[in-house]
């Protein structure tokens, strides 16, 4: 049965002569004498209803291209958005390092083959090492729910405490993300969520809280900072005392972006720091860039315990030459375990590339001084926005990057607001009216370092015609 | 540079018997026989081809041994310049000679006692030093029970010469050692103690876990594992534990003493039988649920019949097949490389009861599936 | 094969150091826009908009380079970087390490991908909505299934998916209590068995048979009301297509378990045989493998989750559909799972494998699986003559798109194994071949897969790199014993270093603390 050849650029052996000539060698007469191990009744005879294929590549790209064209991106709309996923400015020589081919498609190749990815990692770790002021950096994983899910799995292995405190207010889909892996409460091993609140007037932490619902089961503490509406917590020493008296484990969530001007979580007692490195020089692509790390101490009861990937350098024969390996240290045991090791797996390698010639660009000053420029910006459209009439800011305490305001007054709903701020060509603040009713009609506002202040200016000039 | 110290054992005797047709080849007469029927000693070749691992790092390594076959000639032929020590009283080495051997390697602060033979000489070796010094056997015997040989000469030679490199980072199990009555193997009947556990460098292959995550090393193994059994214990039933160390981790992490050796018996988390015999296990059985806990004893895979007798045909039989959990670090049933559990109660009807699929907890929440043969 | 030279390569050796010796004090690598007048004087200095206790005292001790230099370093590094479109990467077995089509990278660099936020109101992202809605159609025709989803960032990430949907499946029919056991097999990845673990199941792992295959009486000894499912891949790594994969299914559904597939091997059986026909409920695709989207350094990559029927109302949130004229995001699924990662997943990837899919059609994807299978049993043929490779179990049966080899023949007569080999094979500009997963059930293993786009040329190549370690290990064993000696950095000197808490450094601080006779520039204290 000969079928008519299938040319394809992309697969060498489609000419029929050179199928020939190997089939030959194999001795078979034909491929479909490979496939013999495949029962008939497990065989698909049918044929694929795929469309046709677009085998020129100008053709390809053109209908492909013509579909995203109905994207609209935040070039041409002015976004506001945040919440996991932020707009920073990606430099040039981070585009052009991660399209080098040889770090676009690297994989599991070792550590004499692939030096220069592993070397470059190791820049990633040491420089996140110093912004976080920690030892160890691992290799980052999926993002940053995944991440924080992970450290408290740590810590209650490493406790052997079932309970975790988290904030009330809390990013919903870093808490799925989470929830999922604390196992729902039918299951053995189930970590229980328990959360805290905010205090209504400042939006960072109510300690009372916190000290009424700490125990002896207690696994860990875990808080963001600065949090998911964008303040920065200023209780750090006294949140790690309190978890730390009841033996639990301190875990903050950070921000990266934050840490040329915020004080690193380790400063303020932090046993394990996470969060996402999207920040550090990656395009937002719908979200396609995140990626998870976790920090901690030189200690080996947290690298025992960590599932995620990490390499050690190592010298060479050559004096001075070092190249890197994969730690595989060894489980140590605590206590009566209840809880299975966890998995790692391919996750965001690229970007961990990325934040590496992002820090290298940007230095010590650098980082200082995105730090500073965006939590100035970020004031300025808070002082420009709680002088429009109808805006009130929900929190008296001191933002980063991203702030609260709500509409209440006003008697617009944000969803209204912001498709209203669609036809100005803005995509306005996200609106947690559905995630946090507490807060009535409220959105949060991002902005960076790559809002100007015409930009920001041209949000209040909106504003102010889309509320009546 | 400081060189290091290897102490070499060759027992020349061991394994004469097998290629010739002869099962082991312990006592005067057996050996006799079988140099007549033109048998070579194979010890001394396996312990060269494992020395040959070591001749790279000949210069910083130095090999202390016995006189001529028990480890001269063989250093030697690799081109090391060993120190001999000891004396050897006859032509043909004894047993005695290599317990002296391995008693002197000892004070002489070797860093590990490497010795090629069989069942019969890590028997000698652990009389030695018992689970006191580390030592490493170069496979060269017959069929092999015990558990403290490497899987090949060679890995041997490789599996020691990482050890006296590395000296703080491979880490020691324990393993095996298993007593065969040589007469009885002759007569095709085995019968097998477990005689003790030699403390032996874990071969352990540097595993790619990119996407995986590491593995776990025994002793983690062995806590996770018991840590399982614990939870799932109830406080009516009766836990008969038999001999090995997975199995004394179990005790321990309870806080009793186990007997390694022996059979414990424990119920509502309270030691209530300690190094017991089968009247007794048959006795405790008599009017309570109970639950037997064995482990794989040996290198040969099996799980009753090897160390483990106390626990008989009869009292299997009483407890009941639904009621027997094996329990094996992950590591040891990969030394099977896929082979099946085995099992030899002496008795077929209950050999054959037991036979089929067996689920071995080999972790925290985790077991694999294996198939026990008679 | 006969007159094939093999290649003088060299990889680059610039003896790079690490970049945080390098650079000078006040040197900067980009600037940072700055603050408008108006703002500074309308909000003050950032440092006093800064709670006290919470502002940075010293700084980072991050490299201070300039902006060539930054380049340069990264270039340098990236030319020591074998990756794989340089070379011939037949090597990574299980990896499917296929051509990624520049045309596709090109376009998921456009602004149309790379620009937009995922919370953009659903009318402004209706092109990349319409691309992961036809997407998953595609993928439900290519698998069977019902309804995929693309949240999960890789292959175990879809499994650990899977695993969450048995969960809450059994949970919504109050027998998660009850069904507390996942049923895999040991040459399946260990992913499988790992997500199903973190997910809070027990693993139960079946041994194969003295064949090499999943042992389906083993299956049935353990197969119970307290089975909440099984999750196995096939072919498993070793190549072997299990003939009596749909009987395990059946077994498992008669028991009320549900079966998922991983298929990380797809690449073999596209177009050949799909989950659906054997019965499965779930399946996967990784989108980073099989559908061509680049490895990235290990990510970002997209673990495509598929699923049959009533399973479709577990899926992650948010789901595309369709209305006919729009897309739409649907968050309001009350069975689904919620989230296993933020927002929707690396789209970029799903981008990529679209367009890929498209280049390709049905036809394609036939030629695909019967080119890769082509090209595995080609390279067998010759890797089988050469002396000390052997292919255990499964006797006299065809493999489909890759192999487990073993070296254990030349590690027995030569004492060089397959960690040797693999060391040396880079010297001819080869990729470090994949060995295996753990366990290492067969020893001295290695893993090739010469997928599709690699030609009848680059599997003889890739043979005779084989072939020459082997010989070397039986003639001139010097030479492949200190191997590997055309890379950019010699042998690493104490590897077991990484093992010790004392000498490990993850960081070069921690580097620097733990090895105080080091110069700051990593030379040597005297």
């Amino acid at each position: 049965m000969k079928k008519k050849p299938f040319i394809h650029p992309y697969i060498p052996n489609s000419a029929p002569a050179i199928r020939e000539a190997m089939l030959r060698r194999i001795g078979v007469r034909d491929v479909e004498a490979l496939f013999v191990e495949i029962p008939e009744r497990l065989r698909f005879r049918g044929t694929m209803k795929l469309p046709a294929p677009i085998v020129s590549e100008y053709e390809l790209r053109r209908h492909v291209e013509q579909i995203l064209g109905k994207n609209r991106t935040c070039r041409e709309y002015l976004n506001f958005r945040g919440a996991g996923c932020w707009q920073h400015y990606v430099p040039a020589v981070v585009d052009e390092v991660v399209n080098r081919s040889e770090f676009l498609t690297a994989y599991c190749g070792a550590s004499y083959s692939d030096l220069g990815k592993y070397q470059t990692r190791f820049e990633f770790y040491s420089q996140m090492g110093e912004l976080l002021n920690m030892d160890v950096v691992t290799e980052p994983i999926y993002d940053w729910g995944t991440a924080a899910g992970y450290a408290i799995r740590m810590a209650a292995r490493m406790t052997g405490r079932n309970e975790v405190l988290l904030p009330r207010v809390i990013d919903p889909e870093r808490l799925s993300v989470i929830k999922n892996l604390c196992q729902p409460p039918t299951m053995a091993s189930h970590i229980a969520v328990r959360h805290m609140d905010c205090d209504r007037q400042t939006g960072c932490l109510d300690l009372e809280d916190l000290k009424a619902k700490i125990s002896s089961k207690t696994a860990a503490v875990y808080v963001e900072n600065p949090s998911y509406l964008g303040l920065i917590e200023d209780q750090g020493d006294e949140i790690g005392n309190i978890a730390h008296e009841k033996g639990a484990l301190f875990i903050v969530g950070v921000d990266p972006i934050s840490l040329g001007v915020l004080k690193p979580p380790a400063d303020y007692g932090a046993d394990i720091a996470c969060g996402d490195v999207q920040p550090l020089g990656t395009h937002m692509q719908c979200g396609g860039s995140l990626s998870g790390f976790m920090a901690f101490r030189d200690e080996e009861i947290y690298v025992a315990e960590c599932p995620l990937m990490m390499y050690s350098i190592v010298e060479t024969e050559n004096e001075g030459e070092f190249a890197f390996a994969e730690v595989l240290a060894e489980r140590t045991s605590y206590g009566l375990r209840d809880k299975g090791k966890d998995w790692v797996g391919t996750a965001s390698g690229l970007w961990t590339i990325g934040a590496a010639v992002y820090l290298a660009l940007m230095g010590p000053q650098g980082m200082r001084e995105v730090g500073e420029v965006i939590i100035q910006k970020c004031h300025y459209a808070m002082h420009l926005l709680s002088e429009l009439k109808g805006v009130k800011i929900v929190f008296s305490g001191s933002p980063f990057k991203e702030f609260v305001v709500n509409f209440d007054e006003s008697g617009r709903s944000v969803s209204d607001i912001n498709k209203a701020l669609l036809e100005h060509g803005i995509f306005g603040g996200k609106d947690i009216t559905q995630e946090f009713p507490a807060y009535g009609q409220s959105a949060m506002y991002c902005v960076t370092e790559i809002h100007t202040k015409e930009d920001i200016q041209r949000l209040v000039s909106a504003l102010k015609e889309v509320l009546p | 540079m400081k060189r290091k110290k290897l102490g070499l054992i060759v027992t020349p005797i061991a394994g004469i018997g097998g290629r010739v047709g002869l099962k082991g080849s312990d006592g005067p007469e057996i050996l006799k026989r079988a140099l007549e029927l033109g048998a070579v000693p194979e010890s001394p070749r396996r312990a060269v081809e494992a020395l040959r691992r070591l001749e790279p790092a000949r210069e910083s390594i130095e090999v202390v041994t016995y006189p001529d076959e028990m480890g001269e000639s063989e250093a030697r032929e690799c081109g090391f310049a060993p120190t001999v020590i000891g004396r050897v009283r006859a032509r043909e080495t004894t047993a005695e000679d290599t317990e002296s051997a391995a008693r002197e390697m000892m004070r002489f602060g070797v860093a590990l006692i490497v010795f090629a033979g069989g069942d019969g000489t890590a028997r000698n070796i652990y009389n030695a030093v018992g689970d006191r010094w580390p030592a490493l056997g170069i496979p060269a015997g017959v069929k092999i029970h015990s558990a403290v040989y490497a899987t090949s000469p060679a890995n041997a030679g490789e599996l020691a010469l990482k050890y006296l490199r590395q000296a703080g980072s491979i880490p020691l199990r324990d393993a095996e050692v298993m007593d065969i009555d040589e007469r009885a193997f002759r007569e095709n009947r085995v019968s097998a103690e477990l005689y003790g556990y030699l403390k032996v460098p874990y071969e352990r292959n540097r595993v790619q876990s990119a996407k995986a995550g590491s593995a776990t090393g025994d002793a983690v193994a062995m806590d996770e594992i018991a840590c399982d059994v614990i939870n799932k214990m109830e406080d009516d039933t009766l836990y008969v534990i038999g001999p090995g160390t997975t199995t004394q981790a179990i005790m321990e992490k309870l806080e009793f003493q186990g007997t390694l050796l022996g059979v414990d018996v424990i119920q509502g988390k309270r030691s209530i039988g300690s190094d017991v015999n089968e009247s007794q296990l048959l006795k405790f059985a008599e009017d309570r649920r109970a639950r037997i806990i064995v482990t794989i004893i040996g290198g040969q895979g099996y799980i009753f019949g090897r160390g483990n007798q106390q626990i008989s045909a009869r009292v299997i039989k009483k407890v009941g097949k639904e009621n027997i959990m094996v329990v094996a670090t992950e590591n040891k049933l990969l030394t099977l490389f896929g082979k099946d559990l085995l099992v030899d109660t002496g008795d077929p009807e209950i050999d054959d009861m037991l036979s089929g699929y067996v689920r071995v907890t080999t972790g925290l929440h985790r077991s694999i599936v294996c198939k026990v043969t008679r | 094969m006969k007159d094939l030279k093999l290649r003088r390569y060299h990889a680059p050796v610039w003896s790079e150091p690490v970049i945080m010796t390098m650079g000078q004090k006040g040197e900067r690598g980009i600037r940072v826009p700055g603050v408008d007048e108006e703002i500074a004087n309308r909000v003050g200095q950032a440092r006093s908009l800064i709670p006290d206790g919470m502002r940075r005292k010293e700084q980072p001790r991050l490299p201070e380079l300039s902006q060539p230099h930054v380049l340069r370093h990264y270039l340098r590094l990236s030319q020591q970087t074998l990756g794989m479109e340089t070379g011939i990467d037949i090597s990574e077995g299980t990896c499917t390490m296929k051509y990624s089509p520049k045309v596709n990278e090109q376009i998921a660099r456009s602004p149309q991908v790379l620009e937009v936020h995922p919370l953009q109101d659903e009318e402004t992202i209706q092109g990349i909505l319409e691309i992961v809605y036809r997407f998953d159609q595609l993928l439900q025709e290519i698998s069977g299934m019902d309804g995929f989803s693309f949240q999960p960032g890789g292959g175990s990430h879809a499994t650990y998916t899977n695993a969450c949907v048995f969960r809450k499946y059994h949970d919504l029919r109050g027998e998660l209590e009850q069904r507390r056991e996942i049923i895999t097999t040991v040459f399946s990845h260990p992913c499988n068995a790992a997500t199903a673990a973190t997910a809070g199941f027990d693993v139960i792992t079946l041994m194969p048979d003295e064949n090499g295959y999943p042992d389906l009486e083993a299956l049935k000894a353990v197969v119970s009301e307290r089975t909440a499912g099984l999750m196995m891949t096939n072919p498993e790594d070793t190549g072997i297509y299990n003939p009596r994969i749909d009987e395990f299914v059946r077994t498992v559904h008669d028991a009320g378990g549900l079966c998922f597939y991983d298929q990380a091997n797809a690449n073999g059986i596209l177009g050949i045989a799909r989950a659906r026909e054997a019965g499965f409920d779930a399946c996967h695709f990784n989108l980073h493998k099989t559908f061509s989207s680049p490895h990235g350094c290990e990510g970002p990559a997209c673990g495509a989750y598929g699923v049959r029927g009533e399973l479709t109302a577990l899926l992650p949130v948010p789901v595309v559909t369709f209305d006919g004229e729009k897309y739409h995001l649907d968050d309001h699924r009350s069975r689904s799972i919620g989230k296993i990662r933020s927002f929707l997943g690396n789209l970029q990837c799903v981008v990529k494998a679209y367009a890929w899919t498209m280049s390709m059609g049905a036809e394609g994807l036939v030629q695909v699986a019967e080119t890769s299978v082509l090209n595995n049993n080609y390279l067998e043929k010759m890797l089988l003559e050469i002396k000390g490779v052997t292919k255990p179990y499964a006797e006299g049966k065809t493999r489909l798109d890759q192999v487990r080899y073993s070296l254990e023949k030349l590690k027995n007569e030569t004492g060089i194994g397959t960690v040797e080999v693999q060391r040396r094979m880079v010297d001819f500009g080869i990729q470090s071949y994949w060995m295996s997963h753990h366990p290492w059930i067969v020893p001295e293993p290695f893993t090739p897969e010469p997928c599709e786009t690699y030609s009848k040329e680059d599997c003889e190549y890739w043979a005779a790199v084989i072939r020459q370690a082997c010989e070397e290990a039986y003639a001139n064993p010097d030479t492949i014993v200190n191997a590997p000696h055309h890379q950019t950095v010699a042998r690493m000197r104490s590897i077991e270093d990484v093992d010790d808490p004392e000498k490990w450094a993850m960081t070069w601080r921690a580097f620097q603390r733990k090895s105080k006779h080091h110069k700051s520039d990593g030379s040597r204290q005297r």
